[in-house]
């Protein structure tokens, strides 16, 4: 008789729009890792000494470590002689010196992005640096924030043009020995941005790095290194994609933050890598090591993530609140639909006295997807009066999904206050209803149901970016529901 | 405009409805009302398209359609309007951000233009007049914190946006203070009009003082056991549901 039967989703799967691939003439080397691979890189970027050393003392610390297996992810064994360690468009040859410069076909792979280079097209307010396989390929809005003292560049330029920052502040935060990926990164890392706000400057735009893997076989491994002088301020954004392959690529990048006395840092992320198909083939592997240094007093680090992309992702932008009454922010949301794996969270460690953190993670799982929230809030001995407070939520679409939450606490100090609350829920039945009954569609209402579960990160996005997030959330649950 | 014939339902494969027949014309206010389990919520979910009822007998035809084979989306699309007796709470979603979502899905449907926020805010701030609804309630999460009054007006609220032709009004004066009970039946009956059906669930005669029906139906073991004019429930208020179940069973 009538019972109400729903269309499921099967249309075909169209749901990624940034898996073209650009067809460019690549200058890229030959796969494997050892340390003529290491040099190689170095001089393709005219490195001076000191970088190529620094490469390979985290190339050889490298080879003592073993891969981490203790997150909640299945990845399959990487062979790290497989990858293509530098790919490079071939136009570029020493980097172009004007946006004319740069290979139109790159502009227009950048267009489709929806991340126009030109200037007079760009996005209001937002200077980017666009990094295309293992190289930045344009910097927009340069000399407009040179004007403010502020420095914006591809990572390789600034190793050339300020060694000293670089010599000073690159690995203060993640050293090269930290972990297995960071200590890769570091020995190969081939390009990224680097931003230096000098004291006092309010940064007068938004900077944002858009970060694109084209090449094949190619691991993508930049760095990004911001320095926030005393009472200085800046706001960054990541944004990253990927064209759709059947097979793995690895994505292993390192970001350091320095904020000094009174500077305030905010960093978002909108990572949408691709994430694979609908069986769980192809897709990036996404394994970073972000962490922030609160170093000078009453500075503040906020991290926003949003998470839709990538097979496995396995992340935790951390704040080391160092200076007296510094901040650290995190608030995350990251989303597995079929069959992505996600392994992330922070860490907060409270050096400096009053210091204060807050965590709000908000993990979506549907189809097969896995959702692991991992932190750590660590106070030590000397921290008199520190706070956290974390909110970790999980919201489950559908039963053949997971949710999971590992938050570990290490407390010295008898002064600390924190907290912590978790929640795990369902779309319900009745809230759907509701929504179908005033004429939304079911997919519709649940879009709109996980954007209100994430609202308390999308508020914490540039404006620009919180429509898109909300946008991206709505496309990665395309078919998530039957 | 609503033709209910023979209508069977099973909840889980126990009978809850067992043969209703109930006509109802474009302009007409029907009350339903009964005791508890009588199955008048059941006949409300059902119009309304809510899984989990099974129809095992019986047609149901709405404007010339066969309503039961609709989508409950579908059946919004087409004017169908159910104001929930418990109205449900949606963290983080903007009430009126979701009202816009529906409207302008049901103006799709109809091939009509999407309304912009400017607009739709001027039809909102109109609307909120019709149940003296307060503004403060139009930017918090839908139904969130919501009183029991607060939320049975967002209800009426949504009806005066939405403009069904057929609204299921089911339990609307449950909970509700004898304040709030008036100002939201004045809500109905601003939007009572020749173009449009009303069908209040109820389980007491009080509703109807404020809004008064052309028909009254009293419905037991999920059949309708009588049908009369506003009397029938006045008659009803003084003999008490009882009244009609041992007639029902002498019948």
């Amino acid at each position: 008789m009538a019972s109400i039967k729903y269309d499921i989703n099967t249309a075909v799967d169209q749901r990624y729009k940034h898996g073209f691939v650009t067809d460019i003439e690549a200058d890229s080397i030959e796969p494997g890792l050892n340390e003529d691979i290491v040099r190689l890189i170095s001089r393709k970027k005219n490195e001076p000494p000191f970088m190529l050393e620094w490469r390979l003392k985290a190339f050889r610390h490298w080879k003592t470590m073993q891969d981490p297996a203790w997150a909640h992810v299945r990845v399959e064994p990487i062979n790290y002689q497989d990858i293509i360690y530098y790919s490079a468009p071939k136009s570029r040859d020493n980097g172009p010196k004007s946006l004319d410069e740069v290979d139109p076909k790159l502009l227009e792979t950048y267009e489709k992005l929806g991340i126009p280079l030109h200037e007079r097209a760009a996005l209001a307010g937002v200077a980017v640096d666009a990094v295309f396989d293992s190289v930045s390929v344009a910097t927009t809005f340069k000399d407009k924030l040179a004007e403010a003292g502020v420095i914006f560049c591809p990572f390789s330029d600034a190793v050339r043009d300020h060694p000293e920052l670089i010599q000073q502040y690159l690995g203060s935060v993640v050293p090269y020995t930290d972990n297995f990926y960071a200590a890769l990164n570091s020995a190969v890392f081939s390009d990224g941005s680097f931003v230096f706000i000098p004291k006092g400057v309010r940064c007068p735009m938004e900077l944002s790095t858009y970060f694109r893997i084209n090449a094949r076989n190619t691991g993508q491994f930049e760095r990004t290194l911001i320095i926030a002088e005393d009472n200085s301020h800046v706001s960054y954004l990541e944004g990253c994609t990927a064209p759709m392959r059947d097979e793995n690529q690895l994505h292993a990048a390192v970001v350091e933050l320095v904020a000094l006395d009174n500077a305030k840092i905010k960093y978002s992320t909108v990572q949408n890598w691709y994430p694979g198909d609908e069986n769980g083939r192809g897709g990036i592997y996404n394994f970073v090591t972000k962490r922030g240094d609160c170093r000078g007093v009453n500075s503040k680090i906020s991290w926003t993530q949003v998470e839709t992309g990538s097979a496995i992702t396995w992340k935790y932008p951390s704040c080391v609140l160092r200076g007296d009454n510094s901040v650290g922010e995190f608030y995350s949301v990251a989303l597995t639909n079929n069959y992505q794996q996600a392994d992330t969270g922070t860490k907060m460690i409270h050096i400096g006295k009053n210091t204060r953190s807050t965590i709000i993670s908000k993990g979506i799982s549907a189809g097969h997807g896995q959702n692991s929230y991992r932190g750590l809030v660590k106070v030590l001995k000397g921290a008199d009066g520190a706070r956290n407070y974390t909110q970790c939520d999980s919201l489950l679409i559908g039963d053949k999904c997971g949710a999971h939450t590992f938050p570990y606490m290490e407390v010295t100090n008898p002064t600390a206050i924190v907290e912590h609350e978790a929640s795990t829920s369902k779309i319900s039945e009745d809230q759907l209803f509701y929504c179908l009954q005033r004429g939304i569609s079911r997919e519709d209402a649940v879009s709109l149901i996980v954007n209100g579960f994430c609202k308390a990160v999308f508020k914490e996005l540039p404006m620009e970016f919180a429509v898109e997030a909300g946008r991206l959330m709505s496309v990665s649950l395309e078919g998530a529901v039957g | 405009m609503l033709s209910i014939k023979d209508l069977h339902v099973s909840v889980a494969g126990k009978p809850i409805v067992n043969g209703i027949d109930l006509e109802v014309k474009a302009g007409e206010v029907h009350a339903i009302m009964g005791p508890n389990g009588s199955g008048k919520s059941t006949l409300a979910h059902v119009l309304a398209g809510r899984s989990g009822y099974e129809v095992t007998r019986g047609t149901v035809t709405y404007m010339g359609k066969d309503l039961l084979a609709l989508s409950p989306d579908e059946r919004a699309h087409e004017g169908v309007f159910l104001a929930f007796q418990y109205p449900v709470e949606i963290p983080g979603v903007n009430n009126i951000y979701m009202l816009k979502a529906g409207l302008n899905a049901i103006r799709r449907h109809h091939g009509e233009e999407e309304l912009d926020a400017v607009d739709f805010l001027s039809l909102v701030r109109e609307k909120m007049k019709i149940v003296n609804m307060d503004e403060s309630l139009m930017n918090r999460s839908v139904n969130e914190g919501f009183s029991g009054g607060e939320k049975k007006r967002n209800e009426i609220f949504q009806m005066a946006v939405l403009e069904p032709r057929l609204a299921v009004l089911d339990e609307t004066d449950s909970g509700l203070d004898i304040d709030a009970l008036k100002s939201v039946a004045g809500g109905v009956n601003k939007l009572r009009n020749k173009d449009r059906a009303i069908i209040l669930v109820t389980h007491y005669q009080r509703l109807l003082d404020y809004i008064v029906p052309d028909k009254v139906h009293v419905l037991a073991h999920g059949r309708i056991q009588r049908t009369g004019d506003k009397s029938l429930a006045l008659e009803l208020e003084k003999h008490g549901y009882g009244w009609i179940g041992s007639k029902a069973g002498a019948a």
